[in-house]
């Protein structure tokens, strides 16, 4: 066989530089007149290890981490020249213990099936993975459309978005409704910050999602398909837009598609202009429609009246990347993983101060504390666990002693945090809750459409008071303002934004109140974060008296001479922060 | 809600004779269409690198919708520029991941460096500091996109080595 040689190139491992140690093999190859086939693909999820050079063998296949431009040339010469893999750089093998088996070992990939695994940009590849079977199947089978939503409801699948609504149900209301317009939307605005598993698989696998989408156009008898993509994805669109592009070539879009009398559908991409609240359904409708996203009551839910006031199905990105594996493998394969409520596996992002940041994707009914220690492989540089954030600016906290909940949707609601799309932020010991809260506080607020006066305003309120916290300036009797303040705007705002904006300052009172207590009382920050509650000071042991610290000092309260310890006049210090940053021998001290 | 307006002065000065015909194909391409307002900013935006106030009377006027409408979509959406930006958007990554990982210190270190504020263009109209949500470049926490280059695990003194790296490589 032919040695291949794949390189990782989602957006992730360009960042990394998989663009330079792609060219750099490229160049190798010509040069030399090397004879194996390269190849890319996209995200495996193993982002901490990017760059990711595969290489497939007739011994086996071997995946090497962290390959920069020189690595690959010793890779190349030496796997594939000298026939001699280089075993301390291979992360990942089924033929020898690596160090990221485990990793790897411990998933169920389902969404991210193909992910890493093919070219997502040739159409032929993903035929060859059982692409597009599921819905060749559906029309050789002359399976009716409610046959279709009945797998889908049996398999349980729920929203991955976040709202976990059961995805049969959504499509049996859209098919119940009958027009002769309607459409299919898929929701790939994935605005969470911490979130980023919609980007890979839309990178990684976007024919899987067109034909998620094409299946459920045909269940619910729709006309049109709209995918409202974020803008900030630049590679996610390009790859769509080919894939768009082959399936319109091979038919797989267009007029009487599959060979089924009447079924004709067109896919277009409606590029996000940036506004986080048009993840919510009606509001990514407004948007389309090229208004203001702004939220509107329901009902009418989009499944009577949604895109254009015609019945609407709107899942987001994941959910769609499921249903052709359902209906290939059936509902009940799929309702085999996870717990009695949560069926099927949920793929998340890992980020903040875990070790392994990157995609997984686990059963439902993993403990929280199995994601992070066994496949995020723990914390960074050997710190304390204190929390993770679930669920974004809608999510929360979910401190260390209730990381034994399981990933399902109902138990992470109980914690007060919410499954979200997936996000899990990891903090540790060096992380300030209070300032958690705030960042998300301070972004919802930003995004907040206005249409809802407590949701607007309460949000505003609710970071001023925060601000103050973190300023020093807390005082008595503010963490009942905010938890009113909480509830309020809870209750009475029209969407999803609004109702869930309260959580991660809700969740991290409910867990962290001493934190909060500390700032307020005694005006510390037991984290070391919030700046103007800490005091720096010289350690001079450790001071070189280099001068740097003096010479940026922007309040001129740092005195010295050369070569000896300096020392910095309280009075003076404003707390910016820049001895701090700038110094190199870690001699300034926080406390 | 994020608050942006037109400032008559700043589009006056900075708007260095644009040739608004460039709208025309686009105008053509969008007039009449449902769900085009949108689309039509987006191409606006594209062409100028900012909306200025003499293309969004154009727009209006060859199009029919009502400037109201236009001012109301371009300010509601955080990808509308109603300002002249600088020859490279420096994107600060404020996503979770990133702000536990210290982004602010990449801003700071920036904005001392520039001279700027958050959102603002530097004199020489060289380089537009923003933050953003998130670039889903997560596991490289902190990062800062220029062009199409992410820059990723930065310090603040990075981040303005990178910076200066890139106005020396354009001023030879």
């Amino acid at each position: 066989m032919t040695t291949i040689v794949t390189v990782g190139l989602g957006s992730c491992g360009i960042a990394a530089g998989a663009n330079k140690t792609y060219e750099k093999i490229k160049a190798l190859k010509d040069s030399e007149k090397l004879t194996f086939d390269l190849k890319k693909t996209s995200c495996v999820g193993m982002c901490y290890r990017e760059p990711l050079v595969e290489i497939t063998d007739e011994t086996g296949t071997y995946l090497y981490g962290e390959v920069d431009a020189d690595r690959a040339v010793e890779v190349i010469e030496k796997h594939i020249n000298q026939h001699d893999p280089i075993r301390d750089y291979i992360v990942y093998t089924d033929l020898f213990d690596a160090p990221e088996n485990d990793f790897i070992g411990a998933q169920v990939k389902i969404v991210l099936r193909n992910c890493g695994y093919m070219d997502p940009e040739s159409i032929g590849e993903y035929e060859s993975r059982d692409g597009y079977k599921a819905i060749k199947m559906i029309a050789a089978e002359k399976r009716s459309r409610e046959s279709v939503i009945d797998t889908v409801l049996k398999s349980g699948l729920r929203g991955r978005g976040g709202g976990g609504f059961p995805t049969g149900m959504k499509w049996k209301f859209a098919n119940a409704n009958k027009s002769a317009e309607k459409y299919v939307i898929c929701n790939a605005d994935e605005g969470d910050p911490g979130a980023f598993m919609d980007r890979s698989v839309l990178e990684g696998d976007p024919h899987s999602v067109l034909e998620g989408m094409i299946i459920a156009a045909y269940a619910i008898e729709a006309t049109g398909g709209v995918i409202y993509c974020r803008a900030e994805y630049p590679l996610a669109i390009k790859r769509l837009n080919i894939a768009i592009g082959q399936a319109h070539e091979r038919g797989y879009l267009g007029k009487n598609i599959f060979g089924i009398e009447g079924f004709n559908l067109d896919i277009y991409i409606k590029e996000g202009a940036g506004a986080f609240v048009c993840g919510e359904e009606t509001a990514l409708i407004a948007s389309i429609e090229g208004e203001r996203g702004m939220p509107r009551k329901r009902p009418p839910f989009p499944a009577g009246s949604g895109l254009w006031k015609k019945p609407t199905n709107i899942n987001n990105v994941e959910t769609y990347a499921n249903i052709p594996w359902i209906i290939n493998n059936g509902s009940e394969a799929y309702a085999q993983y996870g717990t009695e409520k949560s069926k099927g596996t949920k793929v998340f992002a890992l980020a903040g101060k875990v070790r392994h940041s990157g995609l997984v994707e686990v059963p439902m009914g993993m403990t929280i504390r199995d994601v992070i220690f066994k496949l995020g492989g723990g914390i960074k540089g050997n710190k304390r666990f204190k929390a993770v954030q679930m669920g974004g600016p809608s999510g929360g906290c979910i401190p260390e002693f209730l990381s034994d909940t399981i990933v399902d949707y109902d138990s992470v609601n109980a914690t007060g945090a919410i499954m979200g799309s997936g996000g899990m932020v990891v903090m540790d010991e060096t992380t300030c809750m209070v300032d958690v809260a705030k960042f998300f506080l301070d972004f919802t607020c930003k995004e907040s459409c206005g249409k809802c006066t407590f949701c607007r305003m309460g949000t505003k309120r609710m970071l001023e008071i925060l601000d103050r916290i973190t300023n020093g300036l807390g005082r008595e009797g503010d963490l009942e303002k905010l938890e009113e303040l909480a509830y309020q705007i809870k209750d009475n705002s029209l969407c999803g934004l609004g109702q869930t904006a309260p959580n991660p300052v809700l969740t991290t009172i409910r867990y962290f109140r001493d934190e909060y207590e500390a700032h307020i009382n005694h005006k510390k920050c037991p984290a070391k974060v919030c700046r103007p509650l800490l005091t720096y000071k010289v350690d001079p042991e450790k001071c070189t008296g280099c001068l740097v610290c003096s010479k940026n000092c922007p309040a001129k309260a740092i005195t010295g001479e050369r070569k000896k310890p300096h020392f910095i006049n309280q009075e003076l210090c404003t707390k910016c922060g820049v001895c701090f940053s700038k110094c190199k021998f870690e001699s300034i001290l926080l406390s | 809600m994020r608050i942006s307006r037109i400032n008559k002065k700043e589009n006056e000065t900075g708007s260095v004779a644009q040739d608004l015909s460039l709208l025309d194909p686009l105008i053509a391409k969008h007039k009449g269409k449902k769900g085009n307002l949108i689309p039509l900013l987006q191409g606006a935006q594209e062409l100028f690198g900012f909306i200025s106030g003499p293309a969004f009377e154009k727009l209006a006027r060859e199009t029919g919708i009502p400037l109201s409408d236009m001012y109301g979509v371009a300010t509601f959406y955080a990808q509308f520029r109603l300002h002249p930006v600088g020859k490279h958007i420096i994107k600060v990554c404020h996503g979770t991941a990133c702000h536990v990982q210290n982004a602010v210190e990449i801003s700071e270190s920036l904005e001392e460096a520039l001279k700027v504020k958050d959102g603002q263009t530097t004199e020489d109209r060289f380089f537009t500091l923003e933050s953003v949500a998130c670039l889903g470049c997560c596991s490289l926490a902190p990062v800062m996109m220029i062009g199409d280059q992410t820059y990723g695990k930065l310090t603040g003194n990075e981040a303005v080595k990178i910076v200066k790296n890139i106005r020396l490589a354009d001023n030879n």
